[in-house]
């Protein structure tokens, strides 16, 4: 039984056939890989010395403690406030209201089309320069909030519809007012649904959070940025940041995929554009 | 708001910049994405785990490292766009703006992977399997049946990536193009008392050229649907 809709059980013709592009691929493969080590090599990169920071006890201590654990602690507090904030604008979208959904949706609307930098060269310039040390960093906690915030509005109004009619009529049908309903019925059910996304929307920020770079925020990159310009030593220095990233956002991404199998089940996660009205797609 | 008025030029230079990154960034991310995407979905195994590790490497990078990659380590291993000088009037297409094209784009084509592959996985086995009993050949099966389905299933994620790219040329200003972020951010630095005025017009510009895409986005969405 062909297990993909795009090619039928390949017959023994085709395997073969496959078997000379595999072969091809890898040479293909080993070839990139080849040229990038030599590139590397040819222009000393692979030196002990441009490398040597990252075997140092001082400097590992300074990507870990003064860059990642500053760079998480940034993150998560712009996801929470951010989780606040969307909880407020995504509620007040779905509001009976027009004096209260229609401010909402021209928020949401408005934060999630402009780019982050803009938003944290405003806030830096209106808060973050007569706030010394800590300026910068509340400057990207901000900001991140804000945008991430209308990200997640979108999140909780799709999670609040996608709960079925039938809850909300059956609580009505018991007499419980909207507030109450919203409280008890349809929120504590949307928060099961939604956490996979939250989750998700924290890979997000944390990536954004690199943007510091722009008001001189604390950070991973801010310490990359010291020890590339000490040592000179860029392109190590970008790689060991990259890896770092990367492997921070794969845990997350396993932890929403846990949630998702926990308290979703099978069915599709919950997506939400990145902004307009497109029914589908992911905020990148 | 003052300066933004009395230097409408510069304004008006700096989003042609930003126009200019989205639209070259986008057209090469779709084509070097489509590439990405048919390695992704195709039989060889071994360009599947190659496409898919590219994929969850570059999609857990922040843009700017990607940037800081080929703007600032790039250059150390001989990796320059000196040959690129191409000047249009005010505007210099030069090795800075070539490098960050080139991070837009290898960042972007990662995420163009993606939606196309949900798309194609959003075509029911269903469909295939009735193509190939009514005999259609392979590229029948394909231009017929899986592909336009596939095509019309990419259109919404597709439209996301592109509006998110749009957003993410603004980081290219932190790296010496002078698009809309780096003029916004030079306006705000010389004249800190007018940050609100400089703001809200240069957001309103950005949201109005998000509004131009997903409005094309959906014009297309509308045309294919089926019924």
């Amino acid at each position: 039984m062909p297990a993909n809709v795009l090619f039928d059980s390949p017959g023994p013709a085709t395997i073969a056939r496959h078997r000379i592009y595999t072969v091809l691929a890898v040479i293909g493969l080993i070839g990139v890989l080849a040229f990038v080590v030599w590139r590397l090599y040819a222009n000393g990169q692979l030196e002990y010395e441009l490398w040597e920071p990252f075997l140092t006890p001082a400097y590992i201590e300074a990507l870990l403690v003064d860059g990642l654990l500053v760079t998480l602690e940034m993150a998560f507090s712009a996801v929470l406030l951010a989780v606040v904030f969307g909880l407020i604008f995504g509620v007040g979208k779905l509001s009976d209201h027009a004096w209260i959904s229609w401010p909402c949706w021209a928020v949401v609307e408005f934060f999630r089309a402009v780019p982050v930098l803009l938003l944290m060269t405003l806030v830096f310039y209106s808060y973050g320069v007569n706030h010394g040390e800590g300026g910068a960093y509340w400057t990207v906690v901000l900001s991140l909030m804000v945008y991430n915030g209308a990200v997640l509005a979108e999140v909780f109004r799709a999670g609040i519809q996608a709960v079925p009619h039938g809850q909300a009529e059956a609580a009505y049908a018991v007499g419980m007012r909207k507030t109450q309903v919203m409280n008890i019925i349809m929120l504590p059910q949307a928060v099961k649904i939604m956490l996979p996304a939250i989750i998700s929307q924290c890979v997000v920020a944390l990536k954004d959070t690199s943007l510091g770079y722009v008001v001189a925020a604390p950070g991973l990159t801010a310490v990359g940025r010291l020890i590339y310009n000490q040592f000179e030593n860029q392109v190590p220095t970008a790689i060991v940041l990259a890896g770092m990233y990367i492997t921070v956002n794969l845990l997350l991404t396993l932890a929403a995929t846990w949630a998702q199998k926990k308290f979703v089940g099978e069915k599709k996660p919950l997506e939400v554009s990145a902004v307009g009205h497109l029914d589908d797609g992911r905020a990148v | 708001m003052e300066i933004v008025l009395d230097n409408l030029d510069l304004v008006a230079l700096a989003f042609t910049y930003t126009v200019l990154l989205f639209l070259i960034a986008g057209v090469l991310s779709m084509v070097f994405g489509t590439l990405l995407a048919a390695m992704r979905v195709g039989p060889v195994d071994v360009l599947n785990k190659a496409t898919s590790v590219y994929v969850t490497l570059v999609r857990n990078t922040p843009l700017l490292i990607v940037l800081i990659f080929f703007r600032i380590a790039g250059p150390k291993v001989g990796l320059k766009f000196g040959f690129v000088e191409i000047e249009i009037g005010e505007i210099r297409i030069t090795d800075l703006f070539t490098a960050c094209v080139v991070a837009l784009t290898v960042y972007t084509a990662a995420f163009v992977c993606e939606a196309l592959r949900s798309g194609v996985n959003a075509v029911p086995l269903g469909q295939a399997e009735a193509a190939r009993a009514i005999g259609l050949p392979f590229g029948g099966t394909m231009r017929n049946v899986v592909l336009p389905q596939a095509f019309r299933a990419a259109v919404p994620p597709l439209a996301s990536v592109q509006i998110a790219l749009l957003k993410n040329t603004t980081v290219c200003g932190i790296f010496g193009v002078s698009e809309a972020f780096f003029r916004m951010h030079s306006f705000t630095n010389s004249e800190p008392g007018e940050r609100y005025g400089i703001f809200i017009s240069f957001a309103v510009i950005f949201v109005f050229l998000v509004e131009i895409v997903s409005f094309f986005a959906n014009q297309l969405e509308r045309r294919w649907r089926i019924a």
